[in-house]
């Protein structure tokens, strides 16, 4: 059964269309990546999955039960962490992350304690002096020393540092291995690539791109670098073949996925000398569907 | 030197950018309050007769304490005008200048937009003097505006001369209460402590004045008397004291860290007592400073009024003549005349801080804070009736301490004293009327949160019709158009079940829309 089912979900504020028809299914003990770029919509999605926002039309779902009438009782097993952690200046993160078990239901004290070590924050200090990574500390403390069975991420590492968003990693990895599911929303692509077995992409309120990381690639193209005995001036007119730059060596070039056999096979009569090809990163997957944004935005 | 005012005139400009929609209104608001007064005493008091009458009735020292020393001995309209209103008129400067002082200092600190602000080439004293400046423009334009508008109204008793001083005590008491609130700001940890800080200032200075009419701010303004003695002097006092004040808060400001106050923070638990909780334990966590420092404040002003009855009882018996006069009813001590009167002051002061608790779940709202709460199994009802359930309790512990400590200072001074039931009934009867009050705020945070401080103006309305209506002879509708116009005035009348009753039905009411409209709206991130 899918952890969250959201179909055809708007929600307008006025006349604007934060999200648009927005498709999302997450199935349980998977890592689902959620990435788009800035106000296309991924955190309206959570807060209105929070019961937060209310849905102007169609139905979202989380363990079945709706987010809106039932919030309550699906927050009893999710964890929550935002991007921009607000907390109280005059209380201490200690006090803060107990607050939040207790509001919660349970929490294991254990696991806070070594949470607490593993995310280096003295839970003595009030919140007025914390950084932001501090802050996103205090939450993801409360988050992971949790027994949720969902955990909401929205862009939770936007504060730390890269040891301690290894940490991060870690505890995501661990909560999957045991059978929780995982929301996470986020601008670090590699991050996404690393921990996520899905990923959708959302632009303009709705997802565009869903699915593994490989089912994705096979969308997209290939980065080729080649350098062949017999020079190449038509390669910039094959069909399938983008951006031809010519470099000392050779040409380097974006092949579509689809008519990489063909290309294949053109090549071998200019006599190769030396190949060389990358898969497509989550990065260029992202830019490419980013470029049409802004394209669309131009015309 | 040169360095200290970069960015200042830039700065300025943005100030009032950002809030010339709030200035205009403040300025509306205290102009039209005093234009509107002359012509209606002016109508109700025609004669100097009229008006001897009652300045008969002002000579005794429940009065003095309240509006201050006036020319009672030749009590013309002018006379009778700044006697009655400039002290009250010049606390609506005060708040006034208190409030728009800290949004651009400490507000703007807490939010962030200083720190960006400061980033750029611009002085580190910029912004506070850049407020001063634009504040100065402010109270300047005040004092012009209501100088230009009492002369025009061509009154007899108040010429230009009276006029325009009255206009420069009130802009003189803002100047002094913005350098005030600047030098508050260095001092706290937060903008709400600042405000707080400032306003516990403001009322410690307006007890203080009573009795000891030399003690500045508002000793020195009830020394001006316009339209009578017409002195200048504690103007240009009030003035001076004020740059002197504001300089000091530079010298401050330059001692401390962006964001934090001069009282440095030290670190707390490292576990949440058992009362932290739950989500009314976080409501209380986060309002126990300001409820403890309002306690104290109403059992101080209770203490004061309390005195003050003890001089009524003292003034009393030394006019055997009067006492024959008033005496009117057999069962209550003419003491206990003014115990309502008194009473109702102080329910409208307790009015505020149980505002402000209900008030809270908006702020928190605004600061993003409410996301985390919600995101746990809390339900919205329970968060929303946390904050109601402690605005109820602020509002009976308030009347309470204002209860104990008129009655404290009752007891030590007065000859016949009341007992401590008959003083906290006179209290506690208003209970259901600031339950209103919380039910009309609950409404409005559920229904349209924006506009939450119109109960602010509601409550005003209150205070104006009982606290100037028996002056201006308003008739009862305009009371009852309010909570507090409901309000039995124990111990001289008997208590009216039916209207407390009532209030209590519509305090319901109220509390229970604003319940249901907050549970199916949107949460601000």
């Amino acid at each position: 059964m899918n952890v969250i089912e959201m179909k055809q979900v708007t929600k307008a504020f006025g006349a604007h269309h934060a999200l648009d028809g927005l498709d999302l299914s997450v199935m349980k003990g998977e890592v689902f990546g959620f990435i788009g770029p800035n106000g296309a919509g991924k955190s309206t999605a959570i807060r209105v999955l929070l019961g937060m926002l209310r849905k102007t039309s169609g139905t979202a779902t989380i363990f079945g039960e709706d987010v809106w009438r039932d919030a309550v009782k699906i927050h009893r097993r999710i964890a929550y962490v935002p991007g921009d952690v607000n907390l109280w200046p005059q209380l201490t993160g200690g006090e803060v992350i107990d607050l939040f078990a207790s509001l919660q239901g349970k929490m294991n004290t254990q696991k806070r304690d070594e949470l607490l070590v593993r995310f280096q924050l003295d839970p003595t200090k009030k919140c007025r002096t914390y950084s932001k990574g501090n802050r996103q500390k205090v939450a993801l403390v409360a988050a992971f020393a949790s027994d949720a069975e969902l955990f909401l991420l929205d862009e939770p590492t936007s504060g730390l540092d890269p040891l301690m968003e290894k940490v991060f990693q870690q505890c995501v990895a661990e909560v999957k291995a045991e059978g929780k599911t995982v929301l996470l929303s986020s601008h670090i692509l590699s991050e996404v690539e690393k921990l996520c077995d899905r990923v959708g992409i959302i632009r303009q309120g709705r997802l565009i791109e869903c699915g593994t990381l490989n089912e994705l690639r096979h969308l997209t193209r290939m980065q080729l670098a080649v350098e062949t005995r017999v020079p190449m001036e038509s390669l910039a007119s094959w069909q399938g073949v983008h951006d031809v730059v010519q470099t000392e060596l050779g040409w380097t070039f974006h092949a579509d996925a689809e008519e990489m056999e063909l290309i294949m096979q053109k090549l071998g009569s200019y006599g190769i000398q030396r190949i060389e090809s990358a898969p497509p990163t989550l990065e260029d997957l992202f830019m490419r569907h980013y470029e049409g944004t802004a394209e669309s935005r131009e015309s | 030197m040169k360095e200290r005012f970069v960015g200042v005139s830039r700065l300025s400009m943005f100030i009032i950018r950002q809030d010339r929609l709030r200035y205009v209104w403040w300025l509306i608001g205290i102009i039209a309050l005093t234009l509107i007064v002359p012509p209606a005493l002016n109508e109700l008091y025609p004669t100097q007769q009229d008006r001897d009458v009652l300045a008969e009735t002002m000579k005794n020292p429940v009065m003095e304490a309240m509006v201050g020393p006036g020319d009672l001995a030749n009590y013309t309209l002018g006379a009778m005008v700044s006697h009655q209103m400039l002290l009250m008129t010049a606390i609506a400067v005060a708040i006034m200048n208190i409030l728009l002082m800290v949004r651009h200092t400490r507000a703007e600190e807490e939010e962030g937009q200083a720190e960006l602000l400061r980033s750029f080439p611009v002085a580190r004293d910029s912004q506070l003097t850049a407020s001063m400046l634009t504040l100065t423009g402010v109270n300047l334009l005040l004092a012009l505006l209501i100088g230009v508008g009492l002369y025009s109204l061509s009154f007899d008793s108040m010429g230009v001369t009276g006029s325009f001083i009255y206009g420069a005590g009130l802009g003189a008491i803002g100047i002094f209460f913005a350098s005030i609130t600047a030098v508050c700001s260095q001092m706290a940890g937060s903008s709400r402590g600042a405000v707080g800080l400032s306003f516990t200032v403001m009322i410690a200075c307006y007890l203080l004045r009573s009795g000891t009419e030399w003690i500045p701010p508002f000793g020195w303004l009830t020394q001006v008397q316009p339209y009578s003695e017409n002195n200048w002097l504690p103007v240009g006092g009030l003035l001076v004291a004020g740059a002197v004040l504001f300089l000091f808060a530079v010298m401050l400001l330059g001692k401390r860290d962006i964001g934090s106050g001069l009282i440095p923070s030290r670190n707390g638990r490292a576990h949440a007592s058992v009362l932290l909780r739950s989500p009314i334990g976080l409501a209380w966590r986060l309002q126990r400073t300001t409820f403890i420092s309002w306690s104290i404040g109403m059992l101080v002003l209770g203490v004061s009024y309390g005195s003050v009855l003890g001089d009524l009882d003292a003034f009393f018996q030394d006019n055997d003549m009067l006492a024959s006069m008033i005496v009117a009813d057999e069962n209550s001590s003419l003491t206990a005349q003014f115990l309502p009167m008194l009473m109702a002051v102080l329910a409208f002061i307790s009015t505020i801080p149980a505002l402000l608790s209900i008030h809270k779940v908006v702020g928190e709202e605004r600061k993003s804070r409410v996301d985390v709460v919600l995101s746990r199994s809390v339900s919205r009802t329970a968060l929303f009736m946390s904050y109601l359930v402690l605005a109820c309790i602020t509002a009976v512990m308030m009347l309470s301490f204002a209860a104990l400590g008129l009655w404290l200072a009752g007891t030590t001074s007065m000859e016949e004293p009341f007992s401590i039931q008959t003083v906290w009934q006179s209290a506690i009867v208003h209970f259901p009327a600031i339950a209103v009050m919380i039910g009309v705020s609950s409404c409005l945070i559920g229904i349209v949160k924006k506009a939450v401080g119109l109960v602010w103006l509601y409550l005003f309305y209150g205070f104006m019709t009982l606290y100037l209506g028996g002056l201006f002879q308003f008739p009862v509708w305009m009371e009852k158009l309010s909570p507090f116009g409901f309000v039995s005035k124990l111990p001289i009348e008997d208590m009216n079940w039916l209207y407390a009753g009532g209030l209590i039905a519509v305090a319901i009411l109220l509390m229970m829309i604003g319940i249901n409209r907050y549970t199916n709206r949107d949460i601000e991130g």
